[in-house]
């Protein structure tokens, strides 16, 4: 795996989750988020074959799981790596959770929240620190 | 990985291959190739082919090689002929199930009983601590098999094509000549397929895995053999039979003559007699959702596999519930980490060919 893997315009979360901060289209007192898992995650976890978003208005409290993604063989936690308010939820993973695994980073995103406290990003890695994490 | 792991004959294979390997039984064995699902489905339409080698083996031979076995096993093996086949189950006096095993008879006095890879040695020293006065050689015979199980609709076809004489029918096993190598052909498998189980020297898998592929078997993996099974409704010692629960409560009633004798033949006539307390049903979710091992149901009963099945598209499983919520058409609530999931009790197999 290269570090091609791990777009720099995102922040990881140890626990392999990424949130890409809009810098535009976004109230700039409450900016918002976009979530998702990283392709490692995917890779390990096989093919995604059910996931449930939790419900627009949930909270999401940094580092605690906010849903699950679950392959054939295995159940996963999908912690936030933010905390916020989930303002939309991606209805078409509900019907395709392969498209976690196809493109985790862009059709297969899962959430978007109204960001609580922008502050918590400086606890995220960039994506050259998240892929020293992963042993190359 | 620690190195302690044992790898079958095929290892090198599965790394070529691309496999996932993981930790099963104290072996290092390949979890899926390409795709549980693409191999699933392979086998279900074409042809696939398993290493299975961490499948244990324990020959019973001599004059009183009968009398032990029937000591052990559920089921009647005197009904079992010279190149046949029988399933059956190990138990404690209590009833409770110490494995489920394949027993195969080679010869009139010779006798091959495959047991699942995490309780072989705990088998193997049952037997032993079984033998007595009688007049009967057990030996241990893990390191001198591997173990190809080629399942599907094509398998038998694609077998016969490298077999030197006709194959064993369903329930039987012959020794062949695959590609020049002598080995155990069983019709035997555990995906709900046509297909065949090959018992050889571990020296001669690999030029037989090489050719199998070569004709076109899919390799697959233990997670495509857990779903197969699982929607063929096969047990899976560990999940759906332990020393906890009987034969009678797992639905294998049918595999247990207790007029045999066998230890744990009171515990299951008494069960039988009585009626279960609780029972092993087939369920599909009814909506989204995967109930997974573990999860309670609520009034009672736990789920002991859960998946989702490839080829239904749905979560399935099977589950332990009081008996009364046994019959099928009964809707059931499953927990699965705090959400309700309804249920319903379906009928087993949960996939049937052609359905």
């Amino acid at each position: 795996m290269s570090q091609d893997g791990y777009p720099d315009d995102l922040l990881y979360h140890p626990e392999h989750d990424w949130a890409r901060i809009d810098a535009e289209g976004s109230d700039p007192a409450r900016p918002e988020a976009t979530l998702g898992i990283t392709w490692y995650a995917q890779d390990a976890l096989g093919e995604v074959v059910f996931f449930e978003a939790p419900a627009v208005g949930t909270l999401l409290v940094q580092d605690a799981p906010y849903a699950e993604v679950e392959s054939v063989k295995a159940v996963s936690d999908v912690v936030a790596p933010l905390s916020g308010e989930i303002v939309a939820v991606n209805e078409t993973l509900a019907d395709s959770p392969q498209l976690i695994n196809e493109d985790p980073y862009g059709d297969g995103w899962m959430v978007r929240i109204a960001l609580s406290d922008p502050s918590e990003r400086d606890a995220l890695m960039d994506a050259e620190a998240y892929f020293a994490t992963l042993g190359g | 990985m620690p190195t302690t792991l044992r790898r079958t004959a095929l290892y090198d294979r599965h790394v070529a291959a691309g496999a996932k390997l993981v930790e099963f039984a104290g072996w290092e064995m390949p979890v899926q190739y390409e795709g549980v699902r693409q191999e699933h489905t392979a086998v279900r339409t074409d042809v696939g082919v398993f290493d299975v080698s961490h499948m244990g083996e324990i020959e019973t031979s001599g004059p009183q090689a009968l009398e032990l076995l029937q000591r052990l096993i559920s089921n009647d093996l005197a009904r079992v002929p010279v190149g046949g086949a029988q399933y059956g189950l190990l138990c404690r006096e209590d009833g409770g199930v110490l494995d489920d095993l394949f027993t195969y008879r080679l010869e009139a006095e010779r006798w091959l009983t495959v047991t699942n890879a995490a309780n072989h040695e705990q088998d193997l020293q049952w037997w032993r601590a079984h033998v007595g006065e009688l007049d009967v050689q057990v030996d241990d015979r893990i390191d001198d098999y591997a173990m190809l199980a080629v399942q599907g609709p094509r398998a038998r076809e694609l077998v016969q094509a490298i077999s030197d004489a006709p194959l064993p029918p369903r329930m039987t096993a012959a020794t062949r000549r695959l590609l020049g190598a002598q080995m155990l052909v069983c019709g035997t498998g555990y995906t709900g397929e046509e297909g065949v189980e090959l018992l050889l020297a571990p020296a001669d898998a690999p030029a037989l895995w090489d050719e199998l592929i070569r004709r076109g078997a899919v390799p697959a993996g233990l997670a495509a053999r857990d779903t197969l099974r699982l929607e063929a409704c096969y047990h899976l010692y560990g999940n759906d039979l332990s020393s906890e629960r009987g034969p009678i409560e797992a639905g294998l009633g049918w595999c247990c003559v207790e007029d045999t004798g066998f230890v744990g033949s009171d515990a299951v006539r008494a069960v039988r007699a009585a009626g279960p307390r609780e029972r092993l049903v087939a369920f599909a979710i009814d909506g989204p959702g995967i109930a997974r091992q573990g999860n309670p149901i609520v009034g009672g009963g736990e789920v002991t596999s859960g998946t989702l099945s490839p080829s239904l598209g749905i979560g399935v499983g099977l589950a332990y519930v009081p008996s009364e919520h046994a019959p099928v058409g009964t809707r059931l609530q499953i927990d699965v980490r705090g959400k309700m999931r309804p249920a319903v009790v379906r009928e087993k197999p949960l996939y049937r060919k052609g359905s």
